[in-house]
Formats: structure tokens, sequence, C-alpha cells
């Protein structure tokens, strides 16, 4: 009875790949992979976002006269899962290009898969920088300003505030570490004068958020700078506030302003924190103002930034794919290394020195406005002006 | 000292709402033997319904009303859960009943973002206790008072009813000895439902009153339900006042733990288990249990080797697993690989616990280790291939040698939840270390060499290995080895009559067991061609223990194809729908309902009843083939 499994397994494969190949002459498939099931909160709104641009894209006659299609897997949030996704993606549905991706250790290991398998991988979302300089390849890409970048956006800020006692907040993993260090090594070259107080790590996705509130108030820091988000972030806003420890202090922190973070807090917004965000109620522009018209048509429902990801995600391949009018991976990279973009938040360029986007984020600051959280003074930064010298970024990036 | 004495208070809050569901959980253990699993849905549950219902209803009335109202909603829910799925499977063998609350856990997690939407949700504050009281210049939440006299205040309540109430002294009769309660004329169907509602309305008033301070969302019930086991193991199994203690004894050491070490709590409950179950085997309040009154021999069948037809079939059908490289592609075979390598981890897993009666909730531990042997050699010290798969496993087997020294000293659900905080504390070095490790981003380029690189070529290495382990474990069970360990399963006081050396020869099961897991391991990385802390979680653990039991852990390989049925249930579903969990959890409950004794269990049962029907003769006539 087994082997009958396998069998069928097989069988419904074979039979699947028969009927694409009739089609695939008229079509071009990009492979996604997200973490659909574990992040709804975000991935929802993602989604929507590259089920929009697939929307334009074929409105407008496609990649050079083909349809674009796009084939979605979830991950489950386990790089294993994400890997089988990818190679159900590569072997049987026979994609151009893989793309997508939130966590960091998954999108590595699709990059690494893409690396083996010599395959054109488009990352989303993951923030680390490993993507793109410790554990770059030549087949990776990341469109989201990396977590070097977004340190950059606030230390820039935070550098101007006079505090010199800080205190770190961040989730015990990765994405938290690597965020608390670069932010640190930043604030130190330009404040030599400051001093780190404290730092708290919780577990991620189970901070136990008295003892931690309590345990930074009582090492009486100037500023603060916070990382964790989610419910965890929610867990921490709200006994910070019964226990007053934002009062006359300053909170930076990554990704706050974000719909996703900020819009659960409620009431309870914390006010005047310098975060990373995507304030888009008050973004002006056309290319912005078109984006959000058609959003709001399709979906009735405001964007998130994970709708700017995944919208521009699949924008971006299939600017690539069109100029590449090939699904060698070896043109694609070659259409990639350079190719600027437009985008909803401007025209962004995919360097050919570690094959990062220059799409940057909004500085702001949170507030509250009709019992909502909401970012005020929100200034849009390049992510070209925030990443490091071209000689640092090749010592960071090993040779291809 | 203001500062330590509200860390101190902080700490007795949250140790309230963790004892809340703890006590539930314990309660339910400790007379059913049900390990509930989805006591953490039935918590998340409860914040759901309480979130609605208090957002709903305005003013103090509706919100503490809210509280109350979604506890009893859950409840009833629990009750119909108890009476329509729980009861059908009392009788199956041990665990199975996790299987159940394991399938009712997936599909809860689905069907909350279905019904309240995907984003983190945030309850109202509690009237009259929104603001903080001043101590000295120290914020205590006004809550958190409430939430600490709350806790003391159940403890009361729930002492007074297991003391003083006739409906109690049944419960306490029954956590000691439900067989004779039975036998006394009780009756058990009755006192198991009211027993799971009363343990389900503790865990849904945890949830519900979590609203004031926490997010509501989809993740809760993951979040709390490893913490509340090993509260409820620390503090003894079935008592309460050992489950208020150990949850006091937790928080607080976490409250003063991340003063000094700030990236204690990620493993901080598991230390404090492993310590506690090292010194005392049964936990802080816990006793020592009678042994078990079944009699060997009359609930599972008598193993025997598979007669020559059989072999030929499984030989038969080994070959055409062997030639699915001729008529399918490169993913089927790689799905194939997968497939083979989890019927080696399930296999070494239901060694331990079909054979040796040992159920380990941490074997992902030496799968995790194997992997992580592999990518050292590999990576580290570049030795080939061949060399990486040979030793790689020996990690697993030094893990396993180590940690199965302490763990089989104990048996039941505490040697259960020792390896489970062997494996966390595991999880933990391979998660923080990053130096070595590479923590959570973990070990990449651990690809196979070219002579394994094609997907058919790796197919039959993963198919020949898991032949070789399969056969192998089949061997050993037969061996005077595997007797002797059969022996100690059923019997520990007669074979220890007879001059088996119990302990050593458990100890044993456990190092090959772990081995065998370290080789799935070893060849999972060369699959994937990365490590991550992920292959020694809690969830791969949950996995092999869900394969072992829907394949039916009274059969001698039924976790064979318990590994195919769900590992490619499981690929095909989340590679198929969006509501993978919901589906696959459903499918779980349909197959606990219809094969109460796994797949390969019924079958085998059918099978028997069939034969003895045709034959009634003949099976009397036929000496029972349990040795060869």
């Amino acid at each position: 009875m087994q082997r009958r499994h396998f069998l069928g397994v097989s069988l419904a494969i074979t039979l699947a790949g028969m009927t694409n190949t009739a089609l695939a002459q008229s079509e071009i498939k990009i492979g996604e992979i997200n973490s659909y099931s574990l992040l709804p909160a975000f991935t929802e709104p993602y989604r929507k976002g590259w089920q929009l641009a697939v929307e334009e894209i074929n409105a407008s006659g496609g990649i050079n006269g083909k349809k674009l299609v796009v084939v979605s897997k979830d991950d489950g949030g386990k790089p294993a899962d994400a890997q089988t996704a990818a190679n159900e993606l590569v072997s049987s549905e026979n994609v151009a290009m893989l793309a997508g991706t939130f966590l960091s250790n998954i999108g590595l290991a699709v990059s690494d898969f893409a690396n083996q398998k010599k395959i054109f991988f488009l990352a989303a979302e993951p923030l680390t920088d490993a993507i793109t300089w410790a554990k770059g390849n030549r087949y990776t890409f990341r469109l989201r300003p990396s977590n070097y970048m977004q340190a950059a956006m606030l230390a820039e800020a935070a550098a101007k505030l006079p505090a010199k006692r800080w205190a770190t907040i961040a989730p015990n993993y990765e994405y938290g570490q690597s965020a608390v260090a670069v932010f640190k090594k930043l604030m130190s070259e330009k404040r030599p004068d400051i001093q780190w107080v404290d730092e708290q790590w919780p577990p991620f996705g189970k901070i136990d958020a008295g003892p931690v509130v309590q345990a930074l108030a009582q090492a009486n820091p100037e500023a603060i700078l916070n990382v964790t988000f989610g419910a965890d972030l929610v867990k921490f806003v709200r006994e910070g506030n019964t226990r007053g420890l934002f009062k006359d202090r300053t909170v930076v922190s990554f990704l706050t302003g974000e719909p996703e973070y900020l819009d659960p807090l409620k009431e309870e917004t914390p006010e005047g924190w310098i975060v990373t965000g995507y304030p888009w109620y008050s973004i002006k522009t056309p290319e912005h103002d078109a984006f959000l018209k058609a959003y709001q048509a399709k979906y009735n429902d405001y964007p998130r930034l994970g709708s700017i990801v995944g919208y521009q995600t699949i924008k971006s391949a299939a600017a690539i794919l069109a100029k590449a009018n090939s699904t060698d991976p070896e043109k694609l990279i070659a259409a990639t290394e350079g190719l600027s973009v437009a985008s909803p938040f401007g025209e962004i360029t995919f360097r050919k020195i570690d094959h990062q986007s220059t799409l940057g984020a909004f500085v702001g600051k949170t507030a509250l406005k009709d019992g909502k959280g909401v970012m005020v003074d929100a200034v849009y930064k390049k992510g070209s002006d925030y990443l490091p010298s071209d000689a640092e970024v090749e010592k960071l990036r090993p040779k291809d | 000292m203001a500062f330590y004495i509200v860390q101190f208070l902080t700490g007795l809050a949250s140790a309230a709402s963790l004892f809340l569901v703890a006590s539930g959980l314990s309660i339910i253990f400790g007379v059913t033997r049900i390990v509930n699993f989805a006591h953490g849905a039935f918590y998340m549950l409860g914040a759901y319904v309480a979130f609605t219902l208090t957002d709903r209803f305005s003013g103090a009335l509706g919100f503490w009303g809210g509280i109350v109202v979604a506890a009893l909603i859950i409840a009833a829910v629990g009750v119909l859960v108890e009476m329509a799925l729980l009861r059908r499977i009392y009788h199956s063998p041990e665990l199975f009943q996790l299987l159940a609350t394991f399938g009712l856990t997936l599909m809860v997690e689905d069907l909350v973002v279905l019904i309240w939407g995907p984003s983190e949700l945030l309850g109202r504050r509690a009237p009259g206790f929104k603001g903080a009281v001043d101590f000295f210049g120290q914020n205590i939440p006004s809550y958190d008072l409430f939430l600490i006299a709350l806790g003391p205040i159940v403890l009361g309540i729930l002492w007074l009813l297991f003391q003083r109430t006739r409906w109690g002294v049944l419960v306490r009769a029954a956590t000691q000895d439900r067989d004779m309660v039975a036998a006394l004329g009780v009756n058990q169907k009755w006192l198991f439902t009211s027993v799971f509602a009363v343990g389900v309305f503790l865990a849904a008033l945890g949830g519900a009153l979590q609203i004031p301070r926490d997010a509501v969302h989809h993740a809760m019930d993951l979040r709390i339900i490893v913490d509340v086991f090993v509260v409820v193991v620390i503090g003894g199994l079935g008592s309460i006042i050992g489950a208020f203690v150990a949850a006091v004894l937790v928080s607080e050491l976490n409250a003063f733990g991340i003063l000094i070490f700030p990236k204690i709590s990620i493993i901080l409950v598991f230390l404090v288990m492993a310590a506690v179950l090292i010194v005392r085997p049964w936990g802080l309040f816990g006793k020592q249990e009678g042994p078990a009154r079944r009699t060997p021999g009359l609930t599972v069948n008598p193993w025997r080797t598979l007669t020559s037809g059989e072999r030929l079939a499984a030989t038969a059908a080994l070959i055409i697993a062997a030639a699915l490289p001729l008529f399918s592609g490169n993913y089927a075979l790689t799905i194939g690989s997968e497939i083979a390598i989890f019927v080696i981890f399930a296999a070494s897993l239901h060694f331990l616990m079909a054979v040796g009666g040992l159920a380990s909730f941490g074997h992902a531990a030496y799968f995790g280790l194997g992997a992580y042997g592999v990518a050292f050699l590999a990576k580290m010290a570049g030795l080939p291939m061949i060399v990486s798969l040979l030793l790689g496993p020996l990690l697993g087997c030094l893990g396993a040698a180590v940690f199965g020294f302490f763990a089989v000293q104990l048996s039941g659900v505490y040697f259960a939840m020792l390896t489970l905080a062997f494996a966390q504390i595991v999880w933990s070095i391979a998660f923080q270390w990053v130096t070595v490790t590479g923590g959570d981003n973990g070990i990449l380029g651990v690809w196979p060499e070219k002579w394994a690189a094609s997907p058919s070529h790796f197919y039959w290495l993963s198919l020949g290995i898991a032949a070789l382990m399969v056969v192998g474990l089949r061997i050993v069970v037969f061996s005077p080895f595997g007797f002797a360990l059969r022996a100690t399963r059923d019997s520990p006081l007669r074979s220890e009559a007879i001059g088996i050396d119990g302990k050593r020869i458990q100890w044993t099961a456990f190092v090959i067991a772990g081995t065998v897991a370290g080789v799935a391991g070893a060849l999972f990385a060369y699959l994937k061609g990365s490590v991550f802390p992920d292959s020694l979680g809690i969830s791969l653990s949950v996995d092999a223990l869900v394969m072992v039991l829907l394949g039916g852990v009274e059969t001698i390989s039924g976790a064979v194809v318990g590994a195919i049925v769900y590992k490619a249930l499981n690929i095909w579903l989340v590679s198929q729908t969006d509501l993978s969990k919901l589906v696959l959890g459903a499918f779980i409950v349909l197959i606990v309902v219809a094969f109460p004794k796994g797949i390969v269990g019924m079958l085998e049962t059918i099978r028997n009843r069939r034969r003895s029907a045709s034959a009634k003769s003949a099976l009397l006539a036929s000496p029972i083939e349990t040795a060869e």
C-alpha cells in the first residue's frame, strides 16, 4: 500500500506535467514561496500585492506577449519545507525563476538551493545582511532594504538625540541579534559617548513582558532600541505603557511604522517613537497614488507594507524577464544587474555589486490619531544612501 | 530593594497565568491519562471568544461576563470533543489520544485565522484594572495584582473541590488507580467527561484572562502548550499544588534570570525540568505510579517474523519502489528520498516506543545531531561524503548515549518529558552558538558529491539505507536482545527476576534508536543541502510521534506505513491547499476514529479476526510463532 502511494503521486505529477507543456509556449511561470500559514498577518496583504501586479502585467500584454503565471507555495515557516517547495516549482512546474520568502533562514535556504541548482532567485522580504553579503551568491537578488540599511536609517535619526544611556530589546534570533549589532556599531561610530546599559533578549513569540519591561526600567536608560514586532511588540507596548517605561524616554524601533505591526496597537500606540515603516495615508507621489488607487479598487482595503513588497517583487520579476527576453538564468542575472525599475516608492535599481535593490523605507514618528496609530513626519529614505561603500561591500561579499 | 520586590510580584503574575492553564492540564492527565496536546488550542479559543464577547458587550459586566462566558462556551466545546472523539479511543494504545488532540490543534490553528482573520487582535483592558500602582517609585500594573490574587484563589477552590466533594474524592481516586475506581462501580464515562470539562474551562479561562495584557493571535497555542506541560511535569503529574509551585518556580527563575543572563528565557524551563527530573524522577510533588496492571500478551498480538509469502511481498514492494526513477520526474524522486529518510526516522522512534515501551518526545535531537554531525564533518573538516555519512550519525549516537543514560532512569511521561528537555537543550545550543552552528541561519552548502547528486541516485541511496535500517531493526527485535527488551517493557519486575538488567537493556535500545535517527538526519542534511536548528525542534519530534502512532504502536514495522502516509500527505496538502493544517488535522482525526489502533495495527487486527474466524481449529493446532 505504501508503494501505491508513490505511484499515485508520481502519476499525478506526470499527468500535470503533460497538460502543462501545451500551455508552456504561451506563458512564463514564476515560482513564489512564502510563509502563508505561519505569518498570515504579513503574507495575506503580500499575496494581494503580487496578485495585483500579475493582473496589471497581463492586462498590459504580459511579458513580451507571453502570459505571466505565478505558482505560489507555502513553506510553513520551515527552511526544509521551503526547499521541498522550491524543488517542486523548479522540477515539476518548470518555473523561470524563484521569488518570495519572508524569514531570513528560509531566504538563505532557498538562496543556497538556487545557487546549487543554478536557478534565479529574487528574495522579497528576508532582511538578513548575509543573503547579499556574507552568504551572497550570483543567483540571488534581494528587494527589501536590509537590516543594515534600516539600522543605518534609524541610527542617523538616533544619533541626533541627546540620549547617552541606551538599552536594547530584541527577539532572540538572528534578525534581532544582527539588528542590534549593526545599530550599536553605527551608533558608536557616530557617538562615541554613548553607553549601552542593558540588553534584553526575549525568545521570539514568547516574551514574558512584565519582567522584561521592569528590568529595562531598572537600568534607567535615556533611550531604548526596540526590535520586537508582531505579538511580542503588542505585549511589550502594553506592559511598557502600564508600567510607565516609555515616559520621558525616546524609543527607536525597527519596522514598527509598518501597518502590519502598528495597526494592532490601536489606542495603545505609544507616541513619538522613531520608526521605519510605511505611512500609506500620507505618501503623495503619482507612482504611489496609482498603486494605492488600484489596490483599493481591487480589494476595498488599504495596503500594508507586505502589499508593496509583493507587488514590487512581481513587478521587478516581470521587468527582469522582459529585459532578458529569455528564461536562461545567466541571461536573467545579466539583465538584473544594474536594472532600474519603477516602484510605488519611485525608481529602484538592482545593484551589480551585491545584488541588493535600492528600495528604501520611510522613517518617521509614531502618533495617535482617532484611537489609531499613525506615522507622522515621515520621510522617504532612499536605499542607495544607506549602504556601505563599494570597497567595504566587496570585502563583505565572497567572490562568485 | 523595591525593584526586587516588584520583579518578584511580576513573576508571581506570570506564574498565575501559567498555573491556570497548567492546573487544567494536570487534572485531565491525572484522571484520563490523556496527553492533551489540544490544551493550548482551548487556551487560544478562550482568548478569541473572550475577545469577541468583550468587544461586543461594553461595561464592566460585559468584560467580566464575557471572560466567564467565553470559558464556559469553550468548556462546552471540550465536552463535545470528549464525547464525540476521545471516548472512542480510551482503550487504544497509550499515547494514541495524543494523535487525536494533535489533529484538533492543527484544525484550530487554521480555523481561528479563517474566523478572526490573520492580524493580531488587541483586547480590551480590564475595567477597574487599567493602571498601575506606585510602589516606592516602581509601577505594578493593578491587573497583575488581580492575577496574583486569582492564582491562590483558584488553587483554593480546586483544593476544596477535590477535598470536600464526592466528585473530588472520585477524581483523586481515579488519579491514583482508575481501574480500581471502575471496579467499584463508578461511572467512568461521566467522570472523565466532567474532568475534561473542568480542565478545558481552566485553560479557556487562562486564555481569556490574557486579553488585557496580550495580543490575541493564531500562534498563542504553541507559545504556551510546551511550557504548560513542563510546569505540570515539574510539579508532578496530577498534583495541583505541584503545578502551582512549579509555575511560581519557573516564573520567578525567569524574572530574575533575565537580569543576569538576558538570553536565558529561551531554555530556562527545560533546564529546570531536566534538573528536577534527574533529582526527583516524579516531579516535585508527584508520587511513583503503581506498576501497570495490564497482563502482557493480552493487548498485544504475539509478534512473529514475516512468513515467506510476506517476505516476498515486501521484497516486491521494495523492487517496485526502486523502479520509481524509471517512470517519474525529479520532483517525485526528491519527495521519495525525503519519505525514505522519514521512514528511517520514524522506524527508529518506533523501535524505542513499540519494542522498548519508551515514548520519546525529543527524538528529533538525535536526528538533528546526525545532521549537524554531517555538516561539521563535510563543511569544517572537508571530509568526503561517504565518510561524513558514516561518521555523522555518531554524533547522534553520542548524544543518545549521554542523554539516554539519564532518561532511562525514568519511565512513562516523565521519561518522555526528560527526553523533550534534552532535545530542547540541544536545540538551544544549536540556536545560540552562532559562531559554530550559524544559529538559526544554519549551515549552508552541505550538498552531496557528484555520484549521489542526481535525484535518482540519491533516491536509491536513501531507499537502500532505509531498507537496511528497517530490516536491521527487525532483526534486532527478534534477537535475544530484542526479547530481553520486550520483557523489560512488559514486566520490569519479572524480567528483573530472571536476571535481565532492564536499565542497561533500555539504555542500549535508546542508543540504537538515537543512532538510527542520526542516520536519517545525516541523509536529510545532504538531501536539503543545509542544516537548521529546526531539525532538532519540537515540531519534528511531534511529527515522528504522529507517524509512529498513525502506523500503529503495537506493530513491528507500522511506522514505515505511518511515515509514508503522513509525509506524503503533508507534502501534497501543503503544495495543494492553503488550508493544509485544517485538512491534515481533519484527516488525522478521521484516522483516529476509523483506525483506533493505527493503520497497520487495525489491518493486522482485521486479518487476525478473519483468520481466526475461518480457521479456528487451525489456530489451536498451529503453535504461536513468537520465535523462529
